[in-house]
């Protein structure tokens, strides 16, 4: 199969090794032999765990992504980030009194921010980085929000930026205080809870509980799912 | 008269009245301020370090969005930036004014926006006291108003940033008359104050606020001294500094008496009677009363303090 495959040359960590081309930066890391234990999850990217900082031969740019989504090309110099350090402030949503300078109060550090963008070049999503960051120095808890909604969490911006801010947790606070004061509850969200808390479940849950691991499966495949015409809202 | 603005950070926080008085007034002369679809913090301080160029990165990008609400046909050739907060105005037009005089920084910052269009040094930054004076006219305003201000004694502050330096100023930084003549415009009666554009302390605020509160009472008292009811500015931080700093300045210096300071927007609403959009509850000293009693504004009777 190799012998058919274009081999290209990458560098883990300084070290050259031969791989296929059209793998992934994270596939490509695991055929040159190294097992993530850390810095690996859903493969999908989905879940912002493989964050990797890279450099292509002769290009002066130290570029970032996600290991799963990208693919290797020859003479990338990489690095799997396993964790980005970053400090998250704690808070109890319940006590936070949303029309105070709430974010600028736990985040303080997001006032230094420069509009250099380099949050925004960095993010593998392609989120408005610095745009959600400058609308949380003003207080903006919508847009922060519908901003940042698509973010996975990985760090990468945290990790570049010059200005030491932690856009992802500084996010984070704002879409939940958005989502505590601001947003409209969803009707058929609150039934639902309503009717979790009554016990409508519990026999369910109990049953499912007791069922081994075979004949969860057997169930889950055996579900019925509902399905919702084309182009249909689904009220409740 | 459609109108890219830049309202900046401390307009969508503490000084929310400072815009809506002035999104109301404008309707009423014919101006309709555009906010830039995206915007960020012009920087609040103008770096003076020849070689720091990080820092006018920012005011810069703002002025791209100018460009680009051309571009896009929000705007149609319209590159006259209105801007409120004084402080925002004097950072953008300082580094508008440097990109425009040495191409080499331009470029360097073009070159570093990689992801922006190129700026063009095509924006003017105008405060909207300029385009008041310059666009509309003072007297056509006194034409428009709809409640004269007869009888309120108004003393003009300055400060630094509408005035110094010299380049950057929208008058003389040594006889200013600008706010002077909105003043008399809205039929008001300007009085002068020696310190009218004396330092209010700025940023000492945050560390030392004693500072600031000597400067405060110093400032509040030569305009009282020439018989002043209220003073007007157009910096968000010299207003905070005038106006929530007076509870210090009254335990500093004990013969001081509170002044109501506020944004010369919110005289313009009253005078245009867009009294409700001239947003006085957020002021730290209450103008209402003295508004009430100058028979500026009708008395409400259950108004909490």
């Amino acid at each position: 199969m190799e012998g058919n495959k274009k081999m290209i040359t990458i560098y883990i960590m300084g070290k050259a090794y031969k791989v296929p081309f059209g793998l992934t930066i994270m596939k490509a890391v695991e055929y040159a032999g190294y097992r993530f234990i850390r810095g690996a999850g859903c493969r999908a990217g989905f879940c912002g765990a493989c964050a990797t900082v890279y450099r292509k031969k002769g290009d002066y740019k130290f570029r970032t992504a996600l290991a799963c989504q990208t693919t290797a090309e020859d003479g990338m110099y990489l690095a799997q980030l396993p964790f980005v350090p970053a400090n998250r402030e704690e808070y109890n949503i319940e006590n936070i009194d949303p029309d105070k300078n709430v974010l600028s109060e736990y985040y303080p550090e997001i006032n230094r921010c420069v509009s250099c963008n380099t949050c925004t070049k960095s993010c593998p999503q392609e989120l408005d980085v610095m745009d959600f960051i400058q609308a949380a120095i003003r207080g903006d808890y919508k847009k922060v929000s519908s901003l940042s909604f698509d973010c996975i969490q990985c760090g990468l911006c945290t990790a570049r930026c010059p200005a030491e801010i932690t856009h992802y947790h500084v996010a984070q606070l704002a879409r939940r205080i958005y989502g505590k004061y601001y947003s409209p509850i969803p009707k058929h969200l609150e039934k639902r809870v309503g009717e979790i808390k009554k016990g409508k479940f519990d026999k369910e849950i109990e049953r499912l509980k007791k069922m081994s691991v075979d004949e969860l499966k057997k169930a889950y495949v055996k579900r019925k799912i509902e399905r919702i015409p084309r182009g249909e809202v689904r009220e409740e | 008269m459609k109108l890219p603005y830049f309202p900046g950070c401390t307009l969508k926080q503490t000084a929310k009245n400072f815009e809506k008085s002035a999104m109301a007034s404008a309707r009423r002369i014919g101006i309709e301020l555009v906010e830039l679809p995206r915007w960020n913090c012009c920087g609040a301080v103008s770096s003076l370090t020849s070689d720091d160029i990080m820092h006018h990165v920012a005011p810069i990008r703002d002025l791209v969005r100018v460009q680009q609400m051309n571009d896009d046909g929000i705007l149609n050739n319209e590159y006259r930036l209105v801007v409120l907060c004084s402080m925002c105005f004097n950072v953008l037009k300082r580094s508008n004014m440097l990109v425009t005089k040495d191409a080499e920084t331009l470029n360097k910052i073009n070159e570093f926006m990689d992801t922006e269009p190129d700026y063009e040094g095509t924006v003017e930054v105008k405060h909207f006291l300029e385009i008041l004076r310059d666009e509309i006219g003072f007297d056509k305003i006194k034409e428009k108003i709809k409640k004269p201000l007869h009888g309120l004694k108004v003393s003009p502050y300055y400060g630094c940033t509408l005035l110094r330096p010299r380049e950057i100023g929208i008058d003389d930084p040594e006889a200013p008359t600008i706010m002077d003549d909105f003043i008399k415009s809205l039929e008001a009666t300007p009085v002068d104050n020696p310190y009218k554009s004396l330092c209010c302390g700025s940023y000492h605020t945050v560390g030392n606020a004693e500072v600031v509160a000597h400067r405060t009472y110093k400032i509040i008292e030569g305009a009282r001294r020439n018989g002043a009811d209220v003073i007007i500015t157009s910096c968000p931080l010299c207003a905070f500094n005038l106006d929530n700093r007076q509870e210090l300045t009254k335990k500093l210096h004990p013969d001081f008496e509170y002044m109501p300071i506020l944004y010369f927007t919110q005289l313009m609403a009253l005078a245009f009677g867009e009294e409700k959009e001239a947003g006085f509850d957020e002021n730290f000293v209450n103008p209402v009363p003295l508004l009430e009693e100058k028979k500026l504004l009708k008395k409400v009777v259950s108004r909490g303090e």
